[in-house]
């Protein structure tokens, strides 16, 4: 298990130094940072004077090393709108996120595994189509579409919910059911496949001759097994998920660091933007590295490779 | 000296006992029905785009200020010479929406036809070659799955300045993972089957293998990724354009036309609802068509 750890560890980490380097180039090299901040009418000598002041003169490949040094000592850089440096702004913003994310997970996770068991339970039937219609429905729908179709539902027709903002728990609700409905497919098709393999199995069957009761059955013998590949599923979703958070955060103006990031590419804050890309990649890279982990937890076969 | 096989007549019995695969094929399509829905609904949308100037009653673009936001042709107050209305500029709602037709779906093929040359590039040669090009190739895959798509498009569209051929070219060089991820295993599959080892012992080179066996008996996979990345292209440019960094006004892109009507949501609501379902159809239809394909290609994989 160590070997194992350290290997991924290892990997972990070349990922995140090719994805810092990846995103670094391509916001620097994509377009002219100076005349993006300048606007378009500005003079071509204030560019260039912006240009010296900002740094963006020198070679990009030693402005990334440096960067990445700074980076590494948790300086992030200093946002060109709030002038304070990026890890308090985006700090601050954070917890929003990650709460949205939780929720998000939860709902996806609650509506998704009772719905992929009971697909199993009876496979082909009116609940596994039903189940199947609400994946593809799902997936076909605009993910601000939506959020803009429960605003109107939630917020304006029947009044039950704040519409914008991020002040109360309510603020939460329809984001995360936004965020959360595009990951249920990806679970309920992981459980229900999961759970048919197993109600297949030998000791399925030897409970079933014990006599043991059917919901004792899915739930005590099959579902424990059948989850294993959703606890890691989760954590590979849940970094999708806040990478995604930059669209329904921003209809729902919930200031977290998706609408940040959202915000301040309007506002050409070009350093607060970067550092969000990475900390989104981080977390990504981190998250799947848990999921590897955990997978190798619960399941020892997987330690070999 | 050639066996001496069973008389003609015996054989062409079998034949029409037995259907050759093809007719199978064929009655496996016509018989399901995401195909057969997705692939006709997918068929209209495209008769749509093509002939959007002579279906659409107005110029999208042709702006009546006396006539703004008119009510669809049923409501009381509205006119069936604009039967879905008009938006705030005065424009008819039914002529920008099928002309937003064109847009995702130009956007949706090319972005597609740009990943699909990638990925399928990436997977095919990682697969066929294994070892540390395989390793090379999975570790890019795995970075750039890293890599937050929408924030990263949204940055590199403002610096750059959108155009329709920015989105394009983001959208294709973002989207290309799933190919990668698809294509690999695919070739991994058919690279240990009789036929490519057979072609490998004739002394073929490793690219015509690729093109001549590889691609033909892989490519049930590949159109399925290929619906399945058009679809996620689509959506994504419509969130792109809704969140202003996509396609530019005037231009009827469906994402921008929620955009545009979401100012006025409360009032009329139909101004999202509209280019929303749009695109929602859009989706549902290639989705379905790319499930079907998958279902019928390949039986056994069936969930």
């Amino acid at each position: 298990m160590l070997r194992y750890t350290g290997k991924r560890v290892l990997l972990a980490l070349l990922v995140a130094a090719t994805v810092s380097l990846l995103s670094f180039l391509l916001l620097n090299l994509a377009g002219d940072l100076a005349q993006a901040i300048a606007g378009p009418e500005a003079r071509a000598a204030d560019v260039q004077a912006l240009r010296r002041q900002l740094g963006l003169d020198r070679p990009v490949l030693i402005r990334y090393v440096e960067w990445l040094g700074r980076v590494v000592r948790g300086d992030f850089g200093e946002s060109y709108y709030f002038q304070l440096p990026a890890s308090e702004v985006i700090g601050e913003r954070l917890p929003v996120t990650m709460t949205l994310g939780g929720l998000a997970l939860g709902f996806a996770v609650v509506l998704a595994i009772p719905l992929g068991v009971l697909a199993a339970v009876r496979p082909n039937t009116w609940l596994d189509r039903l189940a199947l219609t609400l994946s593809v429905v799902g997936q076909a729908m605009p993910s601000f579409w939506f959020s803009l179709m429960l605003i109107l539902l939630f917020g304006v027709a029947l009044r039950w919910l704040p519409i914008t903002g991020s002040d109360t728990w309510a603020h939460f609700v329809m984001p995360a059911i936004a965020l959360g409905y595009y990951a249920t497919p990806a679970f309920m098709r992981l459980t229900r496949t999961g759970m048919l393999e197993v109600l297949a199995s030998d000791y399925i069957r030897t409970a079933r001759a014990k006599g043991i009761r059917t919901p004792r059955i899915l739930f005590k013998h099959a579902l424990r097994n059948a989850i294993i590949p959703v606890v890691s599923l989760a954590a590979v979703q849940l970094g999708f998920m806040l990478g995604g958070s930059v669209v329904i955060e921003t209809v729902f103006a919930l200031r977290g660091i998706g609408f940040l990031a959202w915000e301040s590419i309007t506002r050409s804050d070009f350093p607060l933007v970067q550092a969000i890309v990475l900390i989104l990649a981080l977390l990504y890279v981190g998250l799947n590295l848990l999921a590897d982990l955990l997978n190798a937890l619960l399941d020892p076969r997987l330690r070999v490779g | 000296m050639p066996a001496p096989g069973p008389p003609p007549a015996l054989l062409l019995d079998a034949a029409a006992a037995a259907p050759t695969p093809a007719a199978l094929l064929r009655r496996r399509t016509l018989r399901h029905g995401g195909i057969v829905f997705g692939g006709s609904a997918l068929l209209l949308i495209l008769g749509l785009a093509l002939l959007a100037p002579w279906l659409a009653p107005h110029d999208p673009y042709d702006q009546e200020l006396s006539r703004r936001m008119l009510a669809a042709g049923w409501h009381a107050g509205g006119t069936w010479a604009h039967p879905l209305g008009t938006d705030n500029l005065g424009r008819d709602y039914l002529s920008r929406v099928i002309y937003g037709s064109r847009i995702s779906l130009l956007i949706g093929v090319s972005a597609m036809v740009i990943s699909g040359l990638i990925g399928a590039t990436l997977g095919i040669t990682a697969g066929y070659f294994g070892g540390r090009t395989d390793l090379a190739i999975t570790f890019l895959v795995t970075t750039r799955l890293s890599i937050p798509v929408v924030l990263v498009a949204l940055a590199v569209v403002a610096l750059v300045g959108s155009s329709l051929r920015v989105v394009i070219s983001v959208l294709g060089f973002l989207l290309w993972d799933r190919f990668a991820v698809v294509m690999r295993s695919a070739t991994q599959q058919a690279r240990v089957l009789d036929y490519v080892t057979a072609a490998q012992a004739a002394g073929c080179s490793p690219l015509r293998i690729v093109l001549s066996e590889i691609l033909p008996n892989t490519m049930n996979h590949l159109i399925v990724v290929a619906t399945l990345e058009m679809a996620q292209a689509i959506l994504l440019e419509a969130a792109l354009s809704f969140l202003g960094l996509g396609v530019q006004p005037p231009l009827p892109s469906w994402g921008l036309m929620v955009a545009e009507g979401k100012q006025f949501m409360f009032v009329k609501p139909s101004l999202i609802a509209m280019p929303g379902v749009a695109l929602f159809l859009l989706v549902l239809s290639i989705n379905l068509l790319g499930d079907g394909i998958r279902d019928v290609t390949a039986p056994e994989a069936r969930a």
